[in-house]
């Protein structure tokens, strides 16, 4: 499935945050979202999953989704949003339970799940039990259990400590390797976007637009993190931002 | 706090610690045992007149008495009744009015300013008009007591719905559960503690009303029991009563702590 986001605007208390943004997800690629601190990637990717109601354009999916998925789009949370009260086999569970299916169809998407994140052993512990690592590994099951047609990932690593995030970003490679997910993946760090993204967007700041659409051509499992091709990648885009970056760090933010 | 070579030397002092409540399972015990001690000894020694305070053996020996001839049961099962009744039925209504707050703008813009200006009547004072609309009998003693709960629930249950983790509810949401769903799964658990906090407050309140409904007008009831002893100078039996009534409170901050250990495991 495509997602096509076109011409999308958007305020919040008269502050423009989006400003016209045009983009188009392909089925299979990972779009990486770049941006400073309050340049509106996170209100984009709310808008792309209808969180939230843009004040101008739209989001439309094209082409249908494959006959498992439950929930075409689905979030990848930068807090993880686990369920205190429930185990990590529960968490897993909570998006399949209002979906009619025989139990053995739930229960084998939950271990299915908790397989791929390598989780199988701590489906009865709670969140609190849990490092920080696999907390976001739990939620990632979570979102793998409704077979999505995209991932939609919010910051998903800006949570964690730097190992844990190296980690975790291999977890998310082989991830893509195996089943070749379509997906959404803002951040505010170059490395993670070039690490991971197909293409990345890269937006101005506050009111975001579309500054440049950088296309990495190699190929996610040939990446490591000195691969030239990506240092070149880091360092052109560098050169693009970090103007910005200097001015969102002097600016005071806006006061809700 | 030298080195004896190193007289320049002195150990960082200690700041940390404490602010860490342990649960002692010895210390109820001991402190009620302290306080029946000093109870007994006062009176044993004629510090105080049996007159004034009895001592714990004719306290204890009128309450066996009242347990024999059937009275104790028939005063504590009129109380208990009373409480169940008025306790449960505000409690109910506090709840729904509460999460109904919690969850809708309307229903909060309402209920909550009418509540804050519910709460600070003391409600024994409403129990003579309760009379003459219900009538004397057992209804609007349950009344009183479901008034007088109604107000700290409805406080206690929207804090804890309006405390809910909201990106729990955004998640839920993300994921296309159900609204119910999501009240049921995520604003109820959510909720809990706060709900039970409530209970504690409740209780006691609905005690407080249920002793003083008794004593205004009712022949059976630990209040009513209560309430005569002291008119025959019967301390022994007052006595009794007012620890029945504590025993009774007790019971519940008990089942309430319990449940709490059992439900918020998670925390």
């Amino acid at each position: 499935m495509d997602l096509v986001v076109e011409a999308v605007r958007h305020a919040y208390a008269g502050m423009q945050v989006l400003d016209g943004v045009s983009l188009t997800v392909r089925s299979g690629e990972i779009v990486a979202v770049l941006g400073p601190s309050g340049c509106g990637k996170s209100t984009l990717l709310r808008i792309m999953g209808g969180l939230e109601r843009p004040d101008a354009g739209r989001v439309l999916m094209s082409g249908g989704v494959a006959p498992g998925t439950l929930n075409a789009l689905t979030y990848v949370f930068q807090d993880f949003a686990l369920v205190p009260w429930m185990t990590v086999g529960q968490n897993v569970r909570l998006p399949l339970e209002h979906h009619p299916m025989p139990e053995a169809e739930r229960r084998r998407r939950v271990a299915g799940a908790l397989a791929r994140v390598n989780l199988t052993d701590f489906a009865g512990a709670y969140p609190k039990q849990l490092s920080g690592g696999m907390k976001q590994r739990t939620s990632i099951a979570r979102a793998l259990a409704v077979d999505p047609a995209v991932l939609l990932m919010d910051e998903p690593l800006s949570a964690l400590d730097a190992q844990t995030r190296d980690l975790l970003m291999d977890d998310l490679l082989r991830l893509w390797t195996e089943t070749r997910f379509t997906s959404v993946y803002v951040t505010h760090n170059l490395a993670e976007a070039v690490r991971l993204g197909h293409r990345v967007v890269v937006l101005s700041r506050r009111p975001g637009r579309i500054r440049e659409v950088v296309e990495i051509v190699v190929p996610l499992a040939e990446r490591r993190e000195d691969t030239p091709a990506l240092l070149a990648a880091r360092d052109r885009i560098w050169a693009l931002i970090r103007e910005e970056a200097v001015t969102a760090d002097r600016e005071l933010a806006p006061v809700d | 706090m030298t080195d004896a070579v190193r007289p320049d030397l002195a150990p960082v002092p200690f700041r940390g610690g404490g602010f860490l409540p342990r649960r002692i399972r010895a210390g109820a015990p001991l402190t009620f045992a302290l306080v029946g001690a000093a109870w007994w000894i006062a009176t044993a020694r004629g510090w105080v007149s049996d007159y004034a305070l009895p001592p714990p053996g004719e306290v204890a020996r009128a309450l066996l008495a009242m347990a024999a001839d059937g009275t104790l049961a028939r005063h504590l099962g009129a109380s208990l009744q009373r409480l169940l009744l008025g306790w449960g039925l505000g409690f109910v209504a506090g709840t729904a009015v509460g999460f109904l707050a919690g969850l809708f703008s309307l229903a909060r813009s309402s209920a909550l300013p009418l509540v804050s200006a519910l709460f600070p009547i003391p409600k024994i004072a409403l129990l003579p008009l309760f009379i003459l609309w219900l009538g004397i009998g057992e209804v609007s003693k349950v009344a009183t007591i479901a008034f007088g709960v109604f107000s700290p629930t409805v406080i206690a249950t929207f804090g804890g719905v309006d405390g809910v983790d909201r990106s729990l509810i955004r998640m839920a949401q993300s994921f296309g559960v159900p609204r119910l769903t999501i009240i049921r799964r995520i604003v109820l658990p959510g909720a809990m503690p706060a709900l039970l906090s409530g209970m504690r407050i409740s209780a006691s309140i609905a005690i407080i009303l249920l002793t003083a409904a008794e004593m205004i007008g009712a022949q059976w009831g630990i209040g009513a029991m209560v309430l005569a002893s002291g008119n025959l100078m019967q301390t022994d039996q007052l006595v009794a009563g007012v620890l029945v009534l504590s025993a009774l409170g007790f019971t519940v901050a008990q089942a309430i702590g319990w449940a709490e250990r059992r439900l918020l495991r998670w925390r």
